[in-house]
Parts: structure tokens; sequence; C-alpha cells
């Protein structure tokens, strides 16, 4: 080991940095500047980025001894005596922070730009940023971001604010609040869960099966053991409670024992705890295993097939979902026109940045204490406690911030294993996943087979659908269910229809499972009936967004599962919106493919779609969630919940509600959240559920507290407590202004409690095929893409899109447009780059380099119009907005494609390769 | 799993040439690393004792004029390639390809260097240095040599110098005389995976007037090693850029170029199919020249 100096963020330091050590250990674990965040550590994503004389570099893949004698620069180094850097200031004000696991990496290039030039263009930025990914996706908030800074930096002028317009006639609902998160996740000193270490903590690492299917013949450990710096190696048998774990359907082994079958590669098999991480890796290496290899089933048709091989004893089908209405053969006998295709989506990747770590750690009174980022918090301790056999009350899952979720952290990660290893070694354990690992090992988008079948009258009125949908759910259950009933619910679109049948098969194969994914189902099921819709109004000659229109479910009409809407059913209005701007736009014949000036390979058009989602878990489910809102004798007031911030804005709605509950200035409410001693259950954090559902939990116990206040007021004062009024964090009586603090004192003075928990039941729903209502809301959407093809090389742009989403009431103005860029960045992966590729079970897509995501090259002008059909039980009207934003955008791309092309896209994403192909044949052809 | 065990940084060849003496085959040079790291941590690499990084050596990091001729130190990253005015006048080609390799991060330390010892058959700067003509200096223990970059790759990865033992030091190619130009086109896929689909450069002298004077044309990935294609040269050389000629070039081209299907990335009907656009796209890059593509495909 050698000796070197070089200086970090203007101070000289020394260290030995040791075999293999890049700069990015050195500086998160040698100096403890955690700022500087890993999510690939394949230089492939640019979050590790730092300046090293200036230049921005990818600490992942630097070797320390590069950086020596130099100036690095970090993302703690940025901010100068206290004051945020004007980048920092101006992605907060932008809201171009969500997750923020990317943030330094974007800040920091994006600094080095701005330091060369002063003012650059959007294209200079994309081009800066081209290589530095986030899967948040705000780009076109980072664009607004960085170019604010530059001016400020020119002009000496204080960063400005967000333009966009204020949403609301509330106090503080509909008001542009940058999220409360947002200075600690641009100033490098927001905690992830590998940012966190404890005294005497140990590394763990996982071994993983790496075949697909295949029976446990021997497993020997002893080597493992024997290696120095080693503390522990277990396997299934030191499982002391439930051998499996799962969401829905215990069936997934938290370690594969001896004689027991391998479903998937990323089958669990040992755990190994040692000193560093480096020791845990090599003692990996040396544990024996030897496998009885059987064979693999890897399609969900085949699946079904009699004698397919079984990947569970009971059979490949985890369910057969149904949606029946009227009379299909009727319908169709009656339909003038039938049109059937079929569509077959990809596995799907999450690719949160930030992969998934889990610390778990004993404390006093045998209690295990579990820091995690996840999407269940209360799921994780119940199952942790399962396994561990120990009471759930001697579990605590410490929520940290999370690096991006999008359903993705809803299953069990390391919780377990980390627990498993700190129970046995006595002292905390860290399990941190490389990207190769994490990409191995979590639940993906389920890939799909989708048959869609659409009768119609001449006049375009929809009479009949039938749908056939495979769905493959992978090695075991996660939410493989849900994901595939929401599929098929949906399967014949936002319109009026009928007669309807709809059959899904969820199978089991031996691939990687798949479970929750933005969209839950609704994105495969969108792009088939959208795809179909589209092919059904050039078989009638009708305008598509007519052929919508005619069918568009409105108030009043019925769903394909029988529930009568009865309000908050924005679709036409979203439909309307859309159109307008698109005509605006293009002009009367905006899906007609137009050249382009001087360059004669290109075509253009737009495409069209729509959609609808629900919000909540719905079908039957209690769908409910307890908050806690207290106020603090200091004027503040604290809510506590356990629901899940994965960059979507859940604190900011959540502080938004009780301060407006409150009538309370924002500044003073802090939010609490995943902390299961401190926090009551706020449900899961899927199906866009949190807005609705916590945000009432938290309305009502904010109401509960303010009507306290007015009531020991009323009694102090003796007026009727509806005389008093409470404005900004002051009660009004009797023309006193008392501030909130003194009625805290006055309300503990005579024994109230100035703090209430609420728990908050979303409406009740029925169970799929008892008819009524399945959900308790919807969110519906329109997009148009306008997208440009290079006929030579098939390689596919999106020059725009046109998003109407009715939400039911914006909350937060700056959220919502993030969840909408980032939403529209996802559809658009899925329509034209994202596969998770699988052979034969085994994984191809094992690095990020292999997995290709849209960056801010990609990123089309994204125009967002909001509409807003109130739902009379969401808090002030809001309905979910984090899926549905989504979901329509890759039927709108390959639409567009049809209408510039000729070309039909069956198969997600839309391959360059193949498409070229395609346009060749024709061209002979023609 | 350990990547290296000493990292050492040598401040001239000749010491850097006996640190990799010493280390009798388990010595390696590093330059920008972003090649070699990733090898060595996904195991396609054998392991590593000591690195040898390169980039403080004077000689290695230097762009000069000398003559007719420019030299190119070996150790020269891409965003100085892209920045400097040298290379502006004169290898456009260059820049472009330069330019264009991963994102400003990789390009800050990925070096000219890097991409051509590392030998694959279509690294963007090695195709543009092919196409300039350019040679390579090796230095070993004992001495140095300079040979045409043609001779340099052996196989995919496989370079015909000793890189556990010898340096690639730096390149020479001609200025750019009076009618001559050069150009870069590569055909991508959106992110990930950072090779081309298909690369090509093109240097060229000539005019409208009296057509194409000379032409060379670098090709990859188009077999294992980089490729000078000198039939299609050949049928280019002493004509006027026509459909007529384009189509018979495409064909020379595909002819000499070995396409075969790179799973997962491309297959190769479509190579084939982009022979002929990347043939188009990077003549009229090369010579300024506007040959538009003929279409027939409609909505
Ligand atoms: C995100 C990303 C994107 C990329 N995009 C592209 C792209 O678009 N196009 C492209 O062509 N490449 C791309 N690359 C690959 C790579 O960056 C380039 O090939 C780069 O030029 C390699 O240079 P380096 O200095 O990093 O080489 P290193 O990794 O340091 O070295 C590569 C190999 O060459 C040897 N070597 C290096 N220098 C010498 C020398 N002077 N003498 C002897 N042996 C030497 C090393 O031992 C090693 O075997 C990308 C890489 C990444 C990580
Ligand atoms: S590039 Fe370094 S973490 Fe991804
Ligand atoms: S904010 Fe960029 S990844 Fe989440």
């Amino acid at each position: 080991m050698t000796k070197m100096g070089l200086w970090v963020n203007e101070h000289w330091v020394e260290v030995e940095p040791g075999p293999g050590e890049m700069l990015s250990d050195v500086l998160r674990y040698r100096l403890g500047l955690t700022g500087t965040k890993i999510a690939c550590d394949e230089a492939e994503c640019g979050t590790c980025t730092v300046l090293m004389d200036g230049e921005p570099i990818l600490s992942c893949s630097i070797p320390a001894m590069k950086a020596s004698g130099r100036r690095v620069v970090t993302i703690e180094g940025l901010a100068k005596n206290g004051n945020l850097h004007p980048l920092q200031q101006a992605f907060v004000n932008f809201g171009a922070v969500q997750c923020g696991f990317c943030i330094p990496g974007q800040i920091m290039t994006a600094a080095a730009l701005i330091e060369g030039n002063p003012d650059p263009a959007e294209s200079e930025i994309r081009d800066a940023l081209k290589d530095t990914l986030c899967r948040c996706a705000g780009y076109p908030s980072i664009v607004r971001a960085v170019q604010a800074a530059a001016r400020s930096l020119r002009t000496g002028e204080p960063v400005a604010q967000s333009e966009l317009p204020e949403a609301s006639t509330l106090v503080t609902v509909g008001r542009i609040v940058p999220r409360p998160d947002a200075v600690e996740k641009v100033n490098g000193s927001a905690r992830f869960a590998d940012d966190l270490t404890f005294p005497g903590m140990l590394y763990g690492r996982t071994l993983r099966a790496g075949v697909p299917h295949a029976i446990l013949t021997a497993l020997d450990v002893a080597r493992a053991k024997a290696l120095p710096g080693v503390r522990a190696v277990l396997t299934a048998e030191d499982i002391p409670g439930e051998h499996r774990h799962g969401l829905v359907i215990r069936d997934w082994p938290v370690l594969v024992g001896i004689g027991d079958k391998v479903r998937y590669v990323g089958d669990a098999v040992a755990l190994v705890a040692a000193d560093e991480r480096r020791i845990a890796e090599a003692a990996l290496a040396l544990i024996e295993t030897s496998y009885e290899p059987m064979e693999t089933v890897t399609d969900p048709v085949r699946a079904r097939e009699d004698g397919a091989p079984l990947v569970h004893e009971t059979g490949n089908l985890l369910k057969h979902i149904q949606v029946r209405k009227g009379d299909v053969g009727r319908g169709f006998e009656q339909a003038e026109v039938i049109l059937e295709d079929e569509y077959f989506t990809p596995t799907t990747e999450h690719a949160y940045m930030e992969p998934e770590c889990s610390i778990a750690r004993p404390v006093s009174g045998g209690r295990l204490e579990i820091y995690v980022g996840s999407q269940i918090p209360y799921s994780d301790r119940s199952q942790v406690a399962a396994c561990l056999k120990m009471p759930v009350e001697k579990v605590r899952i410490i929520g940290t911030l999370i690096g991006g979720g999008f359903g993705g952290k809803e299953d069990i990660a390391g919780q377990i294993h980390a627990a498993l290893l700190a129970k046995a070694t006595d002292r905390p354990v860290k399990i941190l996943y490389d990207r190769h690992e994490s990409l191995l090992f979590h639940p993906k988008r389920h890939a799909t087979r989708i048959r869609v079948r659409l009768g119609a009258m001449r006049d375009g009125r929809l009479v009949a659908s039938a749908t056939e949908l495979y769905g493959d759910t992978g090695a075991y259950a996660s939410l493989g269910e849900k994901v595939m009933t929401r599929a098929t619910t949906h399967s014949s679109g936002p319109y009026v229809v009928p007669n309807v049948k709809a059959d899904c098969y969820a199978m089991y194969t031996n691939n990687p499972p798949s479970g929750a994914f933005r969209g839950f189902g609704v994105t495969q099921s969108a792009f088939a009936v959208e795809s179909t819709m589209d092919q059904l109004a050039e078989r009638l000659g009708i305008n598509p967004i007519e052929l919508r229109s005619k069918n568009a479910l409105r108030p009043g009409t019925v769903t394909n599962t029988g529930q009568i809407l009865k309000e908050s059913v924005g679709l036409m209005e979203c439909i309307e919106r859309v159109e307008a701007e698109v005509r605006r736009r293009a002009g009367a014949d905006p899906f007609a493919s137009r050249r382009v000036e001087g360059a004669p390979h290109l075509r253009r058009a737009w495409g069209f779609a729509v959609c609808y989602k629900n919000t909540g878990l719905g079908g039957g489910a209690p769908d409910k969630a307890a908050a806690e809102v207290e106020l603090r004798q200091d004027g503040t007031a604290e809510v506590r919940t356990s629901s899940a911030e994965i960059g979507q804005g859940m604190v900011t709605v959540l502080q938004m509600i009780a301060a407006e509950e409150l009538a309370m200035p924002l500044e003073a409410v802090q939010v609490l959240l995943s902390d299961t001693d401190l926090t009551p259950d706020g449900g899961p954090t899927t199906a866009s559920r949190q807005t609705y559902v916590t945000g009432n939990a938290v309305r009502h116990a904010s109401n509960v507290v303010r009507q306290a206040m007015a009531a020991t007021l009323a009694e102090k004062y003796d007026v009727p407590p509806d005389s008093i009024r409470f404005v900004e964090g002051l009660a009004q009586v009797n023309g006193d202004r008392l501030p909130f603090g003194e009625v805290v004192s006055l309300m503990k003075a005579e024994g109230r409690e100035p703090r209430a928990t609420y728990e908050y039941w979303a409406p009740t729903t029925q169970a799929l095929g008892t008819g009524g209502d399945m959900h308790f809301a919807y969110s519906f959407a329109a997009q148009a893409a306008e997208i440009e093809v290079d006929l030579d090389t098939g390689e596919v742009s999106v020059r725009c899109v046109i998003a109407a989403n009715d939400v039911g009431r914006v909350i937060n103005p700056l959220g919502l447009q993030g969840q909408i860029e980032g939403g529209v960045m996802m559809g658009l992966g899925n329509a034209l780059t994202e596969e998770f590729i699988v052979e034969d079970g085994r994984v191809f897509s094992d690095r990020l380099a292999r997995y290709r995501m849209p960056s801010i090259v990609h990123t089309p002008e994204i125009v967002s119009l909001v509409v807003e059909h109130p739902t009379s039980e969401g808090p002030y009207g809001a309905k979910g907005v984090g899926e549905i934003s989504s979901i329509p955008t890759t039927p709108a791309i390959t639409n567009a494609l049809y209408n510039a092309c000729g070309v039909r896209a069956r198969r997600l994403p839309v391959d360059q390769d193949w498409l070229a192909r395609e346009l060749a044949q024709m061209q002979a052809k023609a | 799993m350990t990547s290296w065990e000493h990292y050492v940084r040598p401040g001239s060849l000749d010491e850097a040439l006996t640190i990799l003496a010493e280390g009798d085959g388990s010595a390696r040079v590093i330059a920008g690393g972003t090649d070699l790291l990733l090898d060595i941590q996904q195991g396609r690499h054998p392991p590593v004792t000591t690195l040898v990084d390169i980039t403080g050596i004077p000689e290695m990091l230097a762009i000069a004029a000398a003559g007719d001729e420019i030299y190119l130190g070996s150790a020269v990253t891409h965003t100085t390639i892209v920045h400097d005015p040298l290379l502006n006048e004169n290898t456009l080609c260059l820049i472009e390809a330069c330019g264009l390799i991963g994102g400003p991060q990789v390009r800050n330390v990925a070096t000219i260097g890097g991409n051509v010892a590392h030998a694959l058959p279509a690294g963007d700067g090695t195709i543009a240095l092919l196409a300039l003509q350019a040679q390579a200096q090796i230095a070993s223990a004992h001495g140095r040599r300079w040979m045409d970059l043609e001779e340099l790759f052996v196989g995919p990865g496989q370079a015909s110098f000793d890189r556990s033992r010898e340096i690639l030091v730096g390149f020479r190619f001609k200025k750019r005389g009076p009618d001559e130009q050069t150009g870069f086109r590569r055909i991508m896929r959106p992110q990930g995976v950072a090779i081309a689909i298909l690369n090509m450069a093109i240097w060229f002298r000539g005019s409208n007037e009296t057509g194409i004077e000379d032409i060379r044309m670098a090709i990859g990935p188009a077999g294992p090693r980089p490729l000078r294609a000198r039939r299609t040269e050949a049928i280019l050389r002493g004509r006027k850029l026509s459909d007529d000629v384009i189509a018979q070039a495409t064909e020379a081209l595909l002819g000499e170029a070995r396409l075969r299907t790179s799973p997962h990335r491309a297959t190769v009907e479509y190579r084939r199919h982009l022979t002929g656009v990347l043939l188009r796209r990077t003549l009229a890059a090369a010579t300024g020249q506007d040959t538009p593509t003929p279409v027939a495909v409609g909505g």
C-alpha cells in the first residue's frame, strides 16, 4: 500500500488506499463524504460524478491513486459559507429533485459545464448530461434548473423560481412548494441506507444459485467459515422461523436448503457476514454447491401446457383471472367490424438508481432495528419477525430515504438476510446489493402476451371485447396476481363496452419474479388495446380521437367490471384538451405522415392514446392508512405515518395537507415517515394510493387536532367553537391572537392531548366478479406523441408529448410536474428501448450497460395539461397521479410510428434493427 | 474481488518499461481505465498485480506538428483531442469520433491510446485513425519501433504488441493537404453498451470537378480487426460520386466487410442494410456533398 495525498473540497487529506480501491471508496468510506452516491459501479450512470481538477469524472471507476495530488470537489464542497451554490438552489426551486439519488452527479456534471460555458444552450446541457442518468427522469426540470443557475451566475441575481402556474384557491394546497428534503438532497447531506454505518458493523453478502431450475444437492460452507474475517455463514438450517416470505403468498424461500428446489437464478443459497465487504465476497467463492439441474420453463404460454416442467408442486398457474360482462358471443355477432391482434411486451426493470440496502442492528431488549428504504415497512416488519421467530414488536423498521422504487421495493430484499446475520453475530450487518445482484434478484414488470379482439358497429360504437392475457410472473408470486388482475380489468380500455370477456393466466416460470411496477399491469394491456383501437379507427375510416370520444367512459357509464362511475371521470376533458393542443400545433391532420425539409429519410407524425388507472388497492381489499398529527409546544406540528417517500413527493403532499387543515405555515409542519415504532401504518406505497388514503388520514387527524384546539379555546374564552379562527399558526379568538404554542400549553394544562391518530378507511370496494365498485376512484389520461423515424436506420425519436391527466385535484404542482415528466420518460423507455433480457432463465441484462433506458438525450418536449375532476372522498378531490402519467405514452408512440411509416409495432420495445428491416421489406414490395 | 495490488504512476517511459519488465507479465498499462477496469471487474481480464498508469509521461501527452506530420501522444484524452486546434484544423474525422465517445466524464479520462490498444474492431477513435493512415509507435525494453496502425490488430481485443511488456507511445499521421477532407459517422443504439452497431471514417482528396482523386476508408465492426476497406477504396478512386458509383461501392464494401450478428445488439441483416446507408452518410460528411438517400416508403 502506498500513501497518497489529495485535495478534497479544498482540504489536503492523506490516505492509504488498499488494493483495488477507487476514488469513490476513499470519499465515501474513508472520508465519510457520502454525498457521492454509487448507483452502478460500472461507469454507466454518472451518479458518482465528482470534479477532478475542475473536470467531471466517474469516481466509481477512477483508481484512488489517480487522484493523487489532484483537486477533487464533491457535492459537499459546492456550497460556500453555508449558501447553496446557484445550481443547488435551482434544482430545489425547479423541482428537479425527486428521489435525489442521482442529483449529486447531475449537479457536479452541470457545475463543470457552466463553469466553462456561462450560457449553455439546451443542446449543450443535453450533451453534458447525456450519460448522467435520472430514473425519476425529471430531465426537463433539470434543464430548466441548469439554465436558471447559469443565468443567476451570469447576472448575479438570485436564482429564479419555477414559473409553473399555481393551481388552487386554498391556502397551501395547490401552491408551488419545494420538497422539504430537497436541500439535503442537493447539498449531499441526505442519508440513504448505504450512507449509514454503525460501530462494529459487518458486511453481508448473499450467494445466489445462478441456475434457473435445479435441486440443491450439496452445500459446504466449511471453507468459507474458516476464512479469516468471516463472522458467520448461514444456510437454510439456520433460519429459526418461517422459511419462506412473500407479500401475498409466502412462496419465496429465504434460503434454499439442501434437497430443496431452486426456481430462478437469483434464489439465495447462503449468507456470509464478514469484517469487510471484500472478505465476504471472497468467502462466497469458497462455498461449495452442487445442483441437479431440471428442465426449465421460461415462457408463460408453455408453462400452461400439459407436461410443462412444474415450477411449484401446486402447478404453474398462479391465477386464472376472469372478467365477464354481457354476452360476448352475441356482441361479436352483432358487430359489423371485428378486429383482432396479438401483442408482446417484455420483462422490464425498474432500474431505480439506488440499489437495495438493508442494515440490521441488534439493540437492547432483544430487539432488532432494520434500516431500509422500503415501500411497505409494516410488511417488512411482519415478514422479518416471522422468519426470525420474533414477536413483531421486537422488530423495528426504520425507513431511510429511498433512491427510487417504482414498485420494485415492495418485496423483501435483504431485510430478512441482514436480520438473520445480525442475530447470529450480535453485530450490526449491512447488506448492500451491487447493481449486478439487484438486476438478478428483484421482481420486474411482467412480460405479457395479449390477444385483443374488438367488435364495433360501423359508426364506431364498441359492442364487444374479448381479451386473452398471459403474464409471466416468474419464479414467485410477489404481487403477480394483483398486477395481472389490473392488467385484465383494464384490458378493454377506458371505454363503454357492453359485452366483455377477458381471461388472464398469470403463470409461474423459471424467470426472475415479476411484481409491482409503475402502471401495475395496465401499462401492458393499455398498449394492446390502444394499438387495436387505432387499427379499428383506420379500418372504420374514423379519426382515432373521434373513435375514442365515441366510446369514452363518462359519469354514469359502466366499466367492464360492472362498476357505475358516479363522478370524477375527466376522460373527455383530457381527450379534448390534448386534441385542441395537437391541432393547434399540427393543424387539421396531425396523424398524417410528414416529410422533413432537407432530410428525405425522415418522417414525422403524431399518435394518440388514452387510459385509466385505479387509485387504491380495490377489489375488496380493505384499504386503510393511519396517521398521527401532533402539535408541539414550539408551535410546530409533526405528522407521522409509515408511507414511503420514493421520490414521488409524499412528504410534501402530507406536509401541505396538514398545513392546510391546521392553518399553519408550511415550514412549521414536519413529516416523519416509516418508523414502525413511531409512525402508524400507512399501508403499502403502491397503486397510486398514498395521496388519497394516507392523505385523508392526515387530513382527518389534523382536523381532530384542530377541533381539540377549538374546544379548549371555546371553554377558556367561553365562545362558541366555530367563532374561533385559525390563520397562519395563530388562533384568533375574541380579538386575541394566540400562537399555536400557547394553545398547546392550554390544552396540556387541562389534560388534553394536542395530538390525534386517525385511521382512515377508504370506501369499501367489491371483489372482481361481484359487480359493484371494484375501485373507489380512477384517474384518466390522454396523450399525443409526435415522433420522428429515420427510414434508413430504423431509429425513432420522440419530439413532443402532450399529456393531459385527470388527477382530481392538484395538491402540489411541482411534484405533479415531476411525476408527469418522469412517467412520460418511463413510458418512452418502455416503447423504444427497455427490455430486461433473460435467456432460458439466465439473465443477459445483468449490468446496467445491458439495460437500455432513456437519458436526457431522448427527452422530448413534455406539455402537461392538468385536468381536475375532483373525487368527493379524496383529499380536496385528489386521486392517484404516480402511474397514470406513464401508461398512455407507449401506445401514443407506437401509434405515431405507424402513422409516420406504416409499420405497426406488436412487440415492445420497438427495435431499430427490426424496424429498419421491416421498412426495407416494405420498400422492396412497393 | 481484488482487482489489483499495486498502482504506480511513473514519470518517464523508461521507468514504466522497467516496472512492466519487473512485473513479468503480471503488470499492465492503465491509461483512463475505462475499458480495462470494467474488464477486470467483470472477469474478462486475467488478474493484474500491478497497474502502471502512463498518464503522467510527458511525451505521451503531447500533440505536436512536425513538418507535414502530426504527432499525437497515446495518453491524450478524448476531451483534449476534441478541443485541440491543430487536430480540429487537420483531422475532423478524429474530432467527430472522439467527441462521440461516452459522456464528458468518460472523455475526460479515456485516451486515444486506450481506444486503440483495447483492439476492438469498432473503437471509434481507432477507426478514425485508420482512415488517417496513422502509424503507431511501440516502445519496449529493446527500443522503439513505428508500425502501420493496421498491423497493430490481431483479433478482437488482441494486439500484435505485448501489452504486459510494451507501451504504445503515440501516433503520427499526415496533416491535411489541399482538397483533403475527412469525416466520421456511426450508427448506435440509444444508451447502454457503448459500441457502435457500425462506424466508418473516410479520408478523401478531390473536389466536385475532379471527383475522388484518392480515398481511404475504415469500417467497424466488420471482421475480427478494424477494417481498412481497400477494395471499396479502389472502386471509388478516380470516380465522381453518383448513385450508381455508390451502389457499386456498397457492393464492394459488403464483399470485403465480414459482418456478423452480435446477440442483442445487431443482426447481420441489419448491418448489411446499414452498410450502404452509412457509406452514403460518411461520404456526404467527408466530401461535404449532399448525397440524398432514395426513399420510397410512405405512411
Ligand atoms: C460509459 C462508456 C462509454 C464508452 N463509449 C465509447 C464509445 O462511444 N466509443 C468507443 O470507441 N469506446 C467507448 N468506450 C470505451 C472506452 O472508453 C474507450 O475505448 C477509451 O478510449 C479507452 O481508453 P482508456 O484510456 O480508458 O483505456 P484503458 O481502459 O486504460 O486501456 C484499455 C486497454 O489498453 C491498454 N492500454 C491503454 N493504453 C495503453 C498504452 N499506451 N500502451 C499499451 N497498452 C495500453 C490497457 O492495458 C488495456 O488493455 C466507452 C466506455 C465507457 C465506460
Ligand atoms: S457511473 Fe459510477 S456509479 Fe454509475
Ligand atoms: S431524482 Fe434522479 S434518480 Fe431519482
